[in-house]
């Protein structure tokens, strides 16, 4: 393993090991937040609160396990789930009323959602920071590379990534649902003239889309502290991703989930003071060489 | 709309303008201090809100990030009063001119790109200068922002800033509503109706575009100044992305497409959180509920919504007679 290191240095190595671990999360946020936008043509800024309110309710179900294993695996399987319940409630009451709207009207709606949600999970769960245990079987190291030490969790999150997005893959390309919904998000009118229900399908897309956005939530809040406000920094990152990667793509929320992991890790090595500048001008550079971002949008 | 009102019932309009000013002029000699203090923020949320509103409403242009410009104009003007010997008057002056500056910058860059896309950019641009205020302690003071800024003597007592910031935003008011009735107001309103036909009549539609952006950047930043001059702080929440969303609602709660409209929404937006700060700690969660309510059911905003009533009473009327 040697001529790894002759390339690279361990402390390089081991911060884009970090840097993918973040992009991990945040592809499996930003693709869901890249799968409404595509189909439903809702910039939903409601999906980074859709992200705290998964980290909040893996806290719960943890909490109420003792913070065992079983309760984390129990919270990675429930917080999405509750949260696509929550989306579910929201999409149905109120924004499958506005989907002809203009977008102006769509963002403001879905941010005025957002500020609910936010105030709603402070009163829920109180303005005190939270702290998820990492679960026992996912503590402490292992070693890459030879003698590389990189956190277990970590090395899970590495996994789940390529899990996400191959079952990503599999839901838009191979079922039914996902090819309706292509098919709509191309022509919305042609899809319900052959008597399909597109309100319907809206539905669960938008559904799937917090779903991921609640699996986010849960997978970060053992490495994080849980607190108030975790979901204002993450939505302007997931939609940067968003349009970085081209809007609707969720191989261009991958790329661009790359991009923005690798250089803000990165960036912290180089420049710690203004480690925060470097994904950001890397989303910039993006735009200005490609106005419509890398990939094909669907738009 | 509001145009041909406008010159229809002028005189009347203008009498009730000029009677409003005299109000605005006379508050200190009755009310308590705080509420002078809270006028004068109702304010200067309001000039920055009509500031967006000549590029949203009347340009049609998605400047999503307006917040930036505002903070940079406090910025501009603490940095010139904190860090420099200038006399505080010029740094009045240099906070919004950097305001325009940082405008035109990003609006070159930002311009290319249309509706969500401009929109999206200029997110990214605005958040990409909060992150280097936020992370700058030697020069902006980072997080914490600047506190206790030095400014003139005769504008430290609650009135003498409220007369001010009064004064201020009318000349500015005044000047933005003289550019939205100039030709080139016009030019940017159809630009907003129809692009393609405009580029057809041979209008140059980026550069009224990015004139408009100029302009409105100018104003708010001068709305940041403003700030300073009430408030003798700046923090770096005053350029981020939630406060840009919030101007939004109170161009929409006032009315997009009216020229009071916004200043209308801002003060109602500015009175109702003082209020309900007062009782809950819940502010964000009564905002959200206001902003779905006007959403589904005054989509035109305030203004717009008294506009229809009155066109639709003097329709019967026409109808009757």
């Amino acid at each position: 393993m040697d001529f790894i290191y002759s390339v690279i240095s361990p402390g390089v190595l081991s911060q884009i090991l970090v840097g993918l671990s973040r992009t991990v999360i945040l592809f499996i946020v930003s693709s869901g937040l890249s799968l409404i936008l595509g189909v439903l043509r809702i910039p939903n800024v409601a999906h980074g609160s859709l992200y705290m309110i998964g980290a909040y309710m893996a806290f719960s179900i943890s909490h109420v396990f003792g913070g065992s294993d079983m309760g984390f695996w129990l919270a990675l399987v429930g917080a999405p789930l509750g949260v696509a319940l929550v989306s579910l409630i929201a999409e149905r009451g109120l924004f499958q009323y506005l989907y002809e709207r203009e977008h102006l009207m769509l963002l403001l709606l879905t941010f005025a959602v957002s500020l609910v949600f936010g105030d709603l999970v402070k009163i829920v769960w109180g303005a005190e920071y939270k702290s998820v245990p990492v679960p026992q079987v996912f503590q402490g190291f292992v070693l890459l590379f030879g003698n590389l030490p990189f956190p277990r969790y970590n090395t899970f999150l590495l996994v789940m990534g390529p899990l996400v997005a191959v079952a990503l893959w599999l839901i838009v390309n191979k079922t039914k649902i996902g090819k309706i919904s292509r098919a709509a998000a191309v022509d919305r009118e042609m899809v319900d003239a052959v008597g399909i229900n597109v309100s319907w399908v809206f539905g669960m897309v938008f559904v799937i889309g917090c779903l991921l956005a609640g699996l986010g939530g849960a997978l970060v809040a053992p490495t994080v502290s849980v607190t108030l406000g975790m979901d204002h920094t993450l939505i302007i990152e997931a939609f940067l991703i968003v349009i970085m990667g081209g809007l609707g793509n969720i191989w261009g929320a991958l790329l661009g989930a790359l991009i923005f992991g690798l250089t803000q890790s990165l960036g912290i090595l180089i420049w710690p003071q203004f480690g925060i500048i470097f994904p950001y001008t890397a989303v910039v550079v993006v735009l200005i060489f490609r106005p419509t971002g890398l990939l094909k949008s669907t738009w | 709309m509001v145009g041909n009102n406008m010159s229809k019932t002028g005189h009347k309009k203008y009498i009730s303008l000029y009677i409003g000013i005299i109000i605005l002029l006379l508050f200190p000699l009755v009310l308590p201090r705080f509420y002078i203090y809270l006028l004068s923020i109702m304010l200067l949320y309001g000039l920055a809100a009509t500031s967006l509103n000549i590029v949203l409403g009347y340009g049609g242009i998605f400047q999503f990030h307006h917040a930036v410009f505002y903070g940079i104009g406090a910025y501009g003007t603490a940095l010139v009063l904190t860090k420099t010997g200038f006399s505080p008057w010029l740094g009045f002056i240099i906070g919004p001119l950097v305001s325009a500056a940082l405008s035109l910058i990003m609006g070159i860059i930002c311009i290319r790109l249309s509706k969500l896309y401009f929109g999206m950019l200029q997110i990214s641009l605005g958040s990409l200068i909060w992150a280097i205020v936020y992370r700058w302690y030697s020069f902006t003071g980072g997080d914490d922002g600047i506190h206790g800024i030095p400014i003139p003597e005769l504008l430290q007592s609650p009135n003498g800033a409220y007369y001010f910031t009064l004064i201020i935003t009318i000349i500015s008011l005044w000047l933005m509503y003289r550019i939205i009735k100039s030709p080139f107001g016009s030019i940017l309103q159809g630009i907003r109706d129809n692009p393609v036909r405009s580029e057809m009549i041979g209008v140059n539609v980026k550069k009224h575009q990015l004139l408009a952006l100029v302009i409105a950047g100018f104003f708010a930043g001068v709305a940041g100044m403003l700030f300073v001059v009430v408030d003798n702080t700046v923090f770096p929440d005053m350029m981020f992305w939630t406060l840009s969303l919030e101007i939004l609602i109170m161009c929409l709660l006032g009315g997009l497409f009216s020229f009071f409209g916004p200043l209308l929404g801002a003060s109602v937006i500015v009175a109702l959180r003082t209020f309900v700060s007062t009782f809950t700690v819940y502010w964000a969660l009564v905002l959200g509920i206001i902003m779905m309510l006007v959403i589904f059911f005054l989509p035109n905003g305030i203004l717009g919504y008294v506009d229809e009533i009155i066109r639709r009473k003097s329709r019967t009327e026409i109808v009757k007679g």
